[in-house]
């Protein structure tokens, strides 16, 4: 390809988002084309780089954006595996879900805007992907921020979407700070902000950061802790979802969360063993906090959230095993069925006229069957079910585990029970049982144009265990590894049986104590159970009361003392120029305009100078 | 061809003093055309220098004899930092022209005092002769008081004293200042950069600094001197809010470089410490403030302050990188300061007649005046330093500078940099985003926005997208200017 179609990849997304806003507003069909056609432009077009790859002659284009002093700032496109890889998931899984929202969205009032906002986030996550330096990765990762912002907020006429949008973008910037910091950092010490350079100083003397190499990598994987909503900045995620469900879906699940992930392979080479410890084990707490969360959530997007909460636990969990080819494994695997998942229930919310909670739906399967095959096929995915993806992608996460940790191999293993008991609770009293309200009557099956990405996401979920992904990306980490062949599904059990059949184990125990508690279920039986542990669940820990009296004391409490410092300051001012005025008012007592008290004055002011002359 | 600048606005400003008859319009195009004609000539000076020059030294504009027997010259010339303010002096004052569209009452005496205001100002970049820079810095504080005091809303009389006595507090001092280094120059010139060549005794060095540069930066909103500044622009007519956030506040950092810091290189490495803790408190202290209050304009005002703190702190870092990023957060500052002013005084103020948060809150300005709520949501994108807009690339200058002189104030002003989100976010939805209960809601029937501020928005926004995304224009005029003669005395200072 020429070097424009590179720059294409980018750039069209960016050309439709501004086409629309400036031009289109009154035209949502044409937008929604131009939005549509544009990410599938790129999607292709990654297709051609994926060629170009295979064939090794993936150019590196790099352009100068910024000379200051020794500070030098490239704009460039880097294509490795690593970057091809996230090319398609986000062009591909992308264009699925442009091609759903064209339905999703239809009617709504601002539907241009819908996709001008989505075209713009597709052309920042893109710029995430291609970057071949930190500054320009972090200029995309703030506009991503943004956007994410904008489309979270996209019904800002509900307090609690405009709350949300707040939320998640001020967490997303207080990672975000630590993750400028540690770019200085690193660029204070190496010279250097390309990723390129940086790794080959590394490789070259590995000591260079000497005493404060675990603080760089700590601080750069805030960064990621905020993107990818780890302990303890997760609280934004599950707020998010009141953005629309396809927004839910690409960027709240299959892609821009993922790109903290991203980021944590991209500059892995920058990372200690402590830092790697301190990741895996946040990563493994994320997991299991969210999945527990999960267990007594009633909104179903809200436990879909909580679900990716924990998917994302697992791969940068896996990045902390030094396995940075099983997290982008498991990202693309879950890319393709969590946004499966979203869709599907977003069929479901659009069939139910916009109802969220699952104790008000029941028996959907007879009236939604397409809706109901792929939203299963998702699940069994997720629940990583031989030979589904998800299974391929959680046992390479699992199996580094083994070697690894053992204590958070175990939890690894507790996540899998309790994501399929979480999974399947939510698909007997959504899909099955009985009706729970008047709205399942009137239920009916989405229109194709949201079925046919439910069946093509299914599809790439199902097989997505075989298109060989572990094979295209392993040689870029560890370069002397055997070649794998690509087709071959009793891999995870030769490798290693343990982690594999323990983790089928777990799924036959969650789906059991599922289909004991919830098959046929009118209410939830765990709360009257488990009252006090349900309760703690419910309220997700305490984490947003806590953080709610946090902000209290460390910002809002502040903010108002200083302002009273600033009152009180300007008091002092008054003072002064109360004190000048009153010193005025004194002094022009003394200017009487009478003669003799003057004449007096001026007498008693000599004497005074005679006495001091003449007493010396 | 840059002396124009000065000559165009003052002559502008005496022709509309006697511009016959009562009627506002020949007064705002005459203004509006001398506002343009400056900022041609600001341009074509600035292309024109950076063609011919290049390397960034001081270049002549005007020379000639003034008062001899002093030693005093008329003597202009610009380098590149002076130039990029030069350029920020023409765009804010077309934008402010087109933002004060809509003044009826008395407008030839307005622009006439605006354009007096523009012309002092241009002096005062222009002036390398310090007694001549002086004295534009004297003459742009006077129109401003009265462009207060008598087109200025809310306790203007005091705001407008406020403002004036601390701008001639600063002057007192930077005059002290700048005589005790003529006497001890025993030069009999005010030139700078003569009086840079002259090595100074150091303990004098001491003093005249932080007495000079006090009293400039007073009117770069130093911390604890700051309080003018959120009262002045609350009480300042929407024009005169935008220009005293837009170039007079720069005035002060600019004086403070170019004369404090340029004189007295060794007083500035033993006040350095002390003034970028100062600036960093301003920073923290003025977002935090900014977050509490409940008129829009107090938390514009505020804001300033915060960003303000970056220009010192970037100045303090005597690093490279550290003081581009500090001009250059002057440029940005100027340009996005003046834009949220714009938005709060002209578009909201002037029609809804509150900046009460809680008043305008059920008040659903976004659907009211969609063009408002977008303008600001840029802004406000651009004020908390998003990427692609000036101040990003402005205040990661002065971040890399001061981690490299200072890493733990560099931590702190990230943190300021967090609050600044919040405040923004805060008032943004406060403002125009706010549930609007829609029985409540008050049927608001305001002029649409006009033609003048669109024009004055799409500027200005243009200004700091262009700038964010090419951030190379202007360091192209600020990179040789720090590596200019004049300049090395700083760096020397600077070596540690």
């Amino acid at each position: 390809m020429h070097e424009p179609l590179h720059w294409l990849i980018l750039f069209l997304p960016l050309l439709a988002a501004m086409v629309i806003t400036l031009f289109l507003q009154r035209y949502p069909r044409c937008s929604a084309a131009l939005s549509v056609g544009a990410v599938l432009a790129s999607f292709l077009l990654s297709v051609g780089v994926l060629a170009e790859f295979l064939d090794g002659r993936a150019p590196d284009i790099a352009l100068t954006w910024l000379q200051v002093g020794s500070l030098q700032i490239q704009f460039g496109l880097h294509f490795d595996a690593l970057s091809a890889l996230m090319l398609l998931v986000v062009t591909g899984v992308g264009s699925v879900i442009h091609i759903y929202s064209v339905g999703y969205m239809r009617g709504d009032p601002h539907y241009a805007r819908f996709f001008a906002e989505m075209s713009l986030f597709t052309f920042s996550m893109l710029g995430i992907v291609v970057s071949n330096n930190f500054f320009q990765m972090f200029v995309f990762w703030e506009l991503v921020g943004l956007s994410s912002y904008l489309l979270i907020g996209f019904w800002y006429q509900r307090p609690s979407a405009a709350d949300a949008a707040k939320k998640a973008f001020l967490t997303n910037r207080l990672g975000d700070v630590g993750f400028l910091i540690g770019i200085v950092l690193a660029w204070a010490v190496t010279g250097t902000l390309s990723f390129a350079g940086m790794k080959d100083q590394l490789l070259r003397d590995p000591t260079l950061f000497n005493t404060t190499a675990t603080v760089v990598g700590l601080l750069i994987f805030c960064g990621a802790v905020g993107k990818s909503a780890q302990f303890p900045l997760h609280v934004w995620l599950p707020d998010a979802m009141e953005g629309p469900t396809p927004v839910s879906a690409l960027i709240h699940a299959a892609t821009m969360v993922a790109a903290g992930v991203y980021m944590l392979c991209r500059v892995f080479f920058i990372f200690t063993h402590h830092d790697l410890l301190v990741i895996a084990w946040i990563g493994g707490i994320t997991a299991l906090l969210s999945a527990l969360i999960a267990v007594q959530q009633d909104d179903i997007k809200r436990i879909l959230a909580y679900s990716t909460l924990s998917q994302l636990g697992y791969m940068v969990m896996a990045v902390g095993f030094s396995a940075p080819p099983a997290a982008m494994f498991h990202l693309t695997t879950h890319a393709f069925f969590k946004a499966l998942l979203f869709l599907g229930a977003g069929s479901v919310i659009h069939a139910l006229s916009q109802e969220q909670n699952i104790w008000q739906m029941g028996r959907l399967r007879s009236k939604m069957p397409l809706t109901y095959w792929t939203f299963l096929a998702g699940t069994l995915a997720l629940c990583g079910l031989w030979p589904l993806s998800g299974a391929f992608s959680k046992d390479a996460i699992l199996a580094a585990a083994w070697e690894h940790n053992k204590a958070l191999f175990a939890l690894g293993e507790l996540v899998a029970f309790l994501t399929t008991f979480y999974m399947f609770r939510l698909f007997f009293v959504v899909f099955l049982g009985k009706p729970k309200s008047d709205l399942v009557g009137h239920a009916h099956e989405s229109p194709r144009i949201m079925t046919y990405p439910l069946v093509f996401l299914a599809a790439a979920s199902v097989v997505g265990g075989f298109m060989g992904i572990t094979q295209f990306i392993t040689p870029q980490f560890s370069p002397a590894s055997a070649r794998l062949p690509i087709f071959a599904p009793l891999e995870p059990f030769e490798t290693s049986p343990v982690a594999a059949l323990l983790g089928l184990a777990a799924i036959a125990i969650g789906f059991v104590a599922a289909y004991v508690y919830y098959a046929g279920a009118e209410s939830d039986p765990l709360p009257g159970k488990m009252k006090e542990v349900c309760n703690v669940l419910r309220h997700k820990f305490y984490f947003d009361e806590f953080y709610a009296g946090l902000v209290d004391v460390c910002q809002d409490k502040p903010a108002r003392a200083i302002n009273l410092c600033d009152i009180g300051l300007k008091l002092l001012v008054r003072l002064t120029h109360g004190t000048a005025e009153w010193t005025g008012r004194v002094l022009r007592l003394v200017q009487t305009g009478n003669l003799q008290t003057y004449t007096l004055l001026l007498a008693a002011g000599a004497a005074l100078v005679l006495y001091f002359m003449l007493t010396r | 061809m840059l002396a124009w600048t000065i000559y165009i606005s003052f002559l502008g400003a005496a022709l509309l003093m006697f511009l016959p008859g009562e009627n506002p319009r020949p007064a705002k195009v005459a203004a509006l055309l001398a506002a343009l004609a400056g900022l041609a000539c600001a341009a074509k000076g600035a292309i024109e220098c950076h063609l011919h020059a290049g390397a960034g030294a001081l270049t002549d504009v005007a020379n000639a004899n003034w008062i001899p027997e002093l030693g005093i010259r008329y003597h202009l010339a610009a380098d590149g930092i002076s130039l990029v303010l030069v350029l920020l002096t023409g765009i804010a004052a077309v934008a402010g022209v087109l933002f004060s569209w809509n003044v009826e009452n008395r407008s030839r005496e307005f622009f006439a005092l605006y354009l007096a205001l523009i012309g002092g100002v241009y002096g005062v970049f222009l002036s390398v002769d310090l007694f001549l820079l002086f004295v534009f810095y004297e003459v742009a504080i006077i129109p401003k008081y009265f462009l207060i005091v008598i087109w200025g809303s809310t306790r203007r009389e005091y705001g407008a004293m406020k403002l004036a006595l601390y701008s001639f507090v600063g002057s007192a001092m930077v005059l002290v200042g700048l005589i005790a280094a003529y006497v001890m120059a025993g030069a009999r010139t005010f030139d700078l950069a003569a009086l840079a060549k002259v090595h100074f005794a150091p303990a004098f060095q001491n003093w005249a600094f932080i007495v000079v540069f006090v009293g400039f930066a007073i009117l770069a909103g130093l911390w604890p001197f700051h309080t003018w500044a959120p009262t002045g622009h609350v009480a300042a007519p929407t024009a005169a809010s935008m220009l005293l956030a837009g170039v007079v506040m720069k005035l002060g950092a600019y004086g403070a470089l170019r004369v404090a810091m340029t004189l007295f290189p060794v007083g500035l490495h033993t006040w350095q410490n002390t003034i970028a803790v100062l600036a960093v408190v301003g920073i923290v202290y003025g977002a935090l403030v900014a977050l509490v209050q409940q008129d829009f304009k107090f938390v514009i005002g505020y804001s300033s302050v915060s960003h303000m703190g970056f220009v010192l702190l970037g100045l303090m870092t005597l690093t490279q990188i550290g003081l581009s990023g500090a001009v250059l957060q002057m440029f940005s500052h100027g340009i996005i300061a003046g834009l949220l002013f714009a938005v709060v005084g002209r578009m909201v103020y002037d029609r809804t007649h509150t900046r009460d948060l809680a008043v305008l809150q059920p008040k659903n300005l976004n659907q009211v005046l969609p063009f408002a709520a977008v303008t600001f949501v840029v802004g406000g994108a651009a004020s908390m330093g998003l990427p692609g807009f000036s101040g990003f690339i402005a205040e990661l200058q002065v971040l890399v500078g001061a981690w490299q002189t200072f890493p733990v104030f560099a931590v702190m002003a990230a943190v300021g940099i967090l609050a600044g989100v919040a405040y923004t976010l805060r008032v943004l939805l406060k403002a125009f985003f706010a549930e609007g209960q829609v029985e409540a809601r008050e049927p608001l029937h305001c002029p649409r926005i006009s033609l003048p501020e669109r024009a004055g928005a799409l500027l200005l926004l243009g200004t700091t997208l262009l700038i964010g995304l090419c951030p190379q224009l202007l360091l192209d005029f600020i990179t040789p200017s720090l590596n200019s003669p004049l300049m090395q005395p700083l760096w020397k200072a600077g070596t540690r």
